[in-house]
Parts: structure tokens; C-alpha cells; sequence
């Protein structure tokens, strides 16, 4: 009895041996696997991030085109970052206010709110707005294209649809987000002087002068070149999922979902090295 | 029949998706003029054959040659000039959502061979008329239109440039039989009158009869019957003669693993 339970006892042991390296191949396996897919998926997006910029340069151009998508990606999506930094200005100053009055410093609201908006809200919430309104929306629309053939209906019209639906897009998104941020920049501004002034007590004109005081050039420039670039981000990443997407209403909502994703946390990525390059 | 008579020609073609072999050596070959209408069952590799010659799909090994010109690896500039002879009917349509109607039709005017927008509308409302639809309609949007409707447009977008070569992707599909045979006869009469070379696929037997000069038969990727549409019923072939009764029992259903 006892021999058997020695053989039993080795027999497990020899096979938990066996089962170790196992298990650190497997594991091995799919680390190596996901490095290999994620590297791979890199130098898909650098490869159409290059070809769009490189079509977004050369002729043909379609002007009626990148006017509609002016329209598309900047008036129409007015409302949303409007109101966004409108919000997002004024409970800036009731947060500073709430913090500030501990220290006697109820003074550097003005210029708070001003570098604040201007530097990082701005830019960094209407980039977000505009990936979830517009980069879901070029996702879907180019997704769609791809299954029910419409993108291979261009090609055998002889137009190469990276000239007609990418660079229109890119170049509308690249060019319309500094606008959009420039106003949403003017209105969280005066989001934060409308709850200064009406609800905190503040005086109107001291309260613009140390805003104007505070505020550089390079503050607002920053902010307008870090909003192209997310334009230029949220564009390029609806357009690729889009152009990549799967067969079906699964694949086109998959589409969405991965630019809305991709683009947001690509935006959060180029913030902090942007804001390194910038003020470091 | 020397060679150089053949306006398109495939040689040898081979396209695999990872393990799945698609096409398996195809051969085809189609006189200026001629129709060609290829069939076979779903998967046997009809679509494939046919974005190979469009472009939209690269083979993996073989030729296919247009007026003799070798397609295969052509640069974009030559593949746009290939692809500005050729005009495409898409299963489903493919036509644009966002544009009226009239300006699918013109599409390939106005953006391939530069043609001023007023000029484009006038040469699109008279290929609406020529696929028996009403000016009216092209002021609609695709969404507008109802199936039948969508493919006659389809057809004028496809013929709206005055295509050599005109592809045919199931052109009645999902269409009831007597708007598919409407559809069959447009098709007969544009290519007649452009006097363009076509080729379609289907596995709709009434359309292929109608439309074809010549019939190829698709069967895991290699073409196992071809000959004039006369011959069909006398192919001497079992797969072909399955096919076209659509019977259940048969090679082809013994191969597929559903046999009775």
C-alpha cells in the first residue's frame, strides 16, 4: 500500500515537472503573440498615416469635398465643445474659488481659469468630444462603404478613395479643431467670469485685466497646436478602423468602438508629450 | 485563333486566404465582343476571380492580361488607366448613399474623365432613360429607391462611361424573376450597344442564359466546363449537369459532404 502511494506520489510530481515548463510556454506564447500583433497593428496605422498624409499633398484635390467636411467636423460639432468648456470654465472657478479661499489667494482665479482652458481643457476635452461625435462618425460611414462595396464601386471608377474619403477628412480635422478650440477657448473663459462675477462677487474689469495679464501668446498657441494634432488623430484613426473594418453590423460596430477608443487614449498620450515639449 | 485577339485573357491565376485555396488555376480567355458568363456555387470562387481581373484582389501566382498587357503588379497610374476602361454592376449595387442619383451615374465622368457637371447630368439622365427609369429620378437618393431600381442605376453607372470591358456581379440577385429578366435584357442591350466586351457571374441559370455567349463553369477554384451557352445542356459534364438542375444529389454534393 505504502509502495503505491510512493509511485502515485512520484508519478504526480513527474507530471506537475511536466506541467510547469508548459505552462511558462504557454504563457511565453501568448505575451510573445500579443507583442508581435500589437508591433504589427503599429505598423499597419504608420503605413495608412503615412499614405493619408502623402495623398492629403498631392493632386487631385477635391475642394467640395474637404468644404463638406468642414462643415461636418467643425460647425456641426460647435455646439457640443461650446458648451463643453462653457461648463467646464465655470465650474473651474467655483473649484478654484472653494480651494483658493483657504489661502487667501481668491485673485489667481481669473488666471486659473484663463491658462487652464487655454493650455489643457480646451484642446484636450474638445479633442475628446470631437473623437466620440466625429470619429465615430467617419468610422461607421467608411465602415459602411467597405461592406456594401461602395469603396471598391471608387476604385473601378478609377478614384482612389484614399484621395476622396481620407485626405478630405484629415485635412478638414487637422485644420477645423484649432478653430473649434480657439472658441471653445473664448467661452470657458467666459464661463468661468459669468460664475466670477454673478455668483463669487468678483469686479468685471479686474477680473479681465488679470485674465489678459496672466495669459501669453504661447499659452493659447499651444493649446491651437496640440488641437491639431488630436484633429489630425481623431480623423486619421476613424478613417483607418473604418477602412479596415470587418464584414457585417458587428464589424462596422467594432469599427466605432476601436476609433472612438484608439483615438481618445491617443489624445491623452500626445497631450503629456506635447505639454513635455512645450513647457519643459 | 491567335492570341492577340483576346481581350481579356487569365493565365494560370492562384489566390489562397491563408490555408483556403480560392482559385486553383484559373484559364480564361474572352474575344473583343464576346460575353462570358462564369457560374458556379457560392465559394467556388466567382467574386475572387473576377476583383482579381477588377484589381481588388492581387493574385498570388499567374497573369491575366488586358488587350495583352499584363495587370498583375501594375503600378497605380497603369491601374487606373486599366480600370478606366472598365465599367462594374455590384451585387449589391454599391451605389453611393450620400449622392442623388444622378450624380452616381455621373460619377466616373465627372471624377475620371473630367467631364463638366452639367455636362455629366445631361449624359446621366439619358442613361436613366436607356435603363427605363424617369429624369425625376435622379434627383432621389439611393435610400429612395427600391431594389430593382438601385440595380437599373447600378447599370447606368456602370455603362455611364462607355466601358470596352463591363463586369457583372450577380446582376439579379435578390430581385423577383420578372425584374431579373428585365434586368437581363438591359444588360444584353447596353453591352450590344457599347459594343463592350462582359463578363459576369451568377448562379442564376435564367440570367446566364440570357446574358452569355460563351458559359464557364467554377468548381473549387478551377474552371471544369466551358463552351457556347448552346452546348450547356449537352456539356457531357456531371458537375455541370448538377449545377444547372440544381439537384441536391450529385458530384458536387458528394464533394461538399451533404449528399443524401
Amino acid at each position: 500500500m505504502s509502495d503505491i502511494t510512493t509511485e502515485q506520489s512520484q508519478n504526480q510530481k513527474k507530471q506537475a515537472g511536466i506541467r510547469l515548463p508548459c505552462i511558462f510556454l504557454l504563457t511565453f506564447q501568448a505575451v510573445g503573440s500579443s507583442i508581435i500583433g500589437f508591433l504589427q497593428t503599429i505598423g499597419r496605422i504608420s503605413a495608412f498615416t503615412g499614405r493619408a498624409i502623402k495623398h492629403c499633398f498631392a493632386p487631385p484635390f477635391y475642394p467640395r469635398l474637404i468644404l463638406k467636411q468642414f462643415m461636418e467636423i467643425g460647425y456641426y460639432s460647435l455646439p457640443v465643445v461650446g458648451l463643453t468648456t462653457l461648463f467646464t470654465g465655470m465650474v473651474l472657478a467655483l473649484q478654484s474659488y472653494t480651494g483658493f479661499t483657504r489661502f487667501n489667494a481668491e485673485g489667481a482665479i481669473a488666471g486659473v481659469v484663463a491658462l487652464s482652458v487655454t493650455r489643457e481643457l480646451a484642446p484636450v476635452l474638445a479633442g475628446l468630444m470631437v473623437a466620440g461625435r466625429v470619429g465615430a462618425s467617419i468610422a461607421a460611414e467608411i465602415g459602411t462603404m467597405r461592406v456594401t462595396e461602395q469603396i471598391d464601386a471608387l476604385r473601378t471608377l478609377s478614384v482612389n478613395p484614399f484621395k476622396y474619403l481620407i485626405a478630405p477628412r484629415v485635412i478638414a480635422g487637422t485644420l477645423m479643431l484649432p478653430i473649434l478650440v480657439l472658441i471653445g477657448d473664448i467661452i470657458g473663459i467666459y464661463g468661468g467670469y459669468v460664475v466670477s462675477i454673478y455668483d463669487l462677487g468678483f469686479s468685471s474689469g479686474s477680473y479681465i485685466t488679470q485674465s489678459w495679464d496672466t495669459l501669453q501668446r504661447m499659452d493659447v498657441l499651444s493649446g491651437l497646436y496640440k488641437a491639431a494634432v488630436f484633429g489630425f488623430i481623431v480623423t486619421v484613426m476613424g478613417c483607418y478602423h473604418g477602412f479596415n473594418s470587418g464584414r457585417g453590423a458587428q464589424g462596422v460596430g467594432m469599427a466605432t468602438t476601436y476609433a472612438v477608443v484608439s483615438a481618445s487614449i491617443l489624445i491623452l498620450i500626445f497631450n503629456f508629450v506635447l505639454t513635455q515639449v512645450f513647457f519643459s | 485563333m491567335s492570341k492577340d485577339t483576346y481581350k481579356i485573357e487569365m493565365r494560370d491565376v492562384k489566390k489562397s486566404f491563408g490555408e483556403k485555396k480560392v482559385l486553383d488555376g484559373i484559364n480564361i480567355k474572352i474575344k473583343k465582343g464576346e460575353s462570358l458568363v462564369i457560374i458556379g456555387g457560392s465559394g467556388s470562387g466567382k467574386s475572387v476571380t473576377l476583383k482579381s481581373i477588377l484589381g481588388l484582389v492581387e493574385p498570388d501566382s499567374g497573369s491575366i492580361l488586358i488587350d495583352n498587357v499584363e495587370t498583375v503588379g501594375a503600378n497605380q497610374k497603369n491601374r487606373e488607366e486599366f480600370m478606366a476602361q472598365f465599367g462594374m454592376l455590384f451585387q449589391g449595387g454599391a451605389l453611393f448613399d450620400s449622392l442623388k442619383i444622378w450624380e452616381n451615374i455621373a460619377f466616373g465622368l465627372i471624377h475620371s474623365k473630367k467631364m463638366d457637371r452639367g455636362q455629366a447630368h445631361d449624359i446621366a439622365l439619358e442613361k436613366l432613360k436607356q435603363v427605363g427609369l424617369s429624369p425625376q429620378v435622379g434627383n432621389y437618393y439611393p435610400a429612395e429607391l427600391s431594389g430593382g431600381m438601385q440595380k437599373r442605376v447600378s447599370l447606368a453607372r456602370a455603362i455611364a462611361t462607355a466601358p470596352e470591358i463591363i463586369f457583372f456581379d450577380e446582376p439579379t440577385t435578390g430581385l423577383d424573376p420578372i425584374m431579373a429578366d428585365v434586368i437581363n435584357h438591359l444588360i444584353v442591350d447596353c453591352v450590344k450597344d457599347l459594343g463592350a466586351t462582359a463578363l459576369s457571374i451568377t448562379h442564376d441559370m435564367a440570367s446566364a442564359r440570357t446574358i452569355a455567349d460563351d458559359i464557364a463553369m467554377i468548381y473549387e477554384g478551377k474552371i471544369i466546363w466551358d463552351g457556347p451557352v448552346g452546348d450547356l445542356d449537352d456539356s457531357g459534364n456531371a458537375y455541370v449537369d448538377q449545377f444547372i438542375h440544381g439537384r441536391a444529389t450529385g458530384p458536387i454534393a458528394k464533394h461538399a459532404g451533404f449528399a443524401a
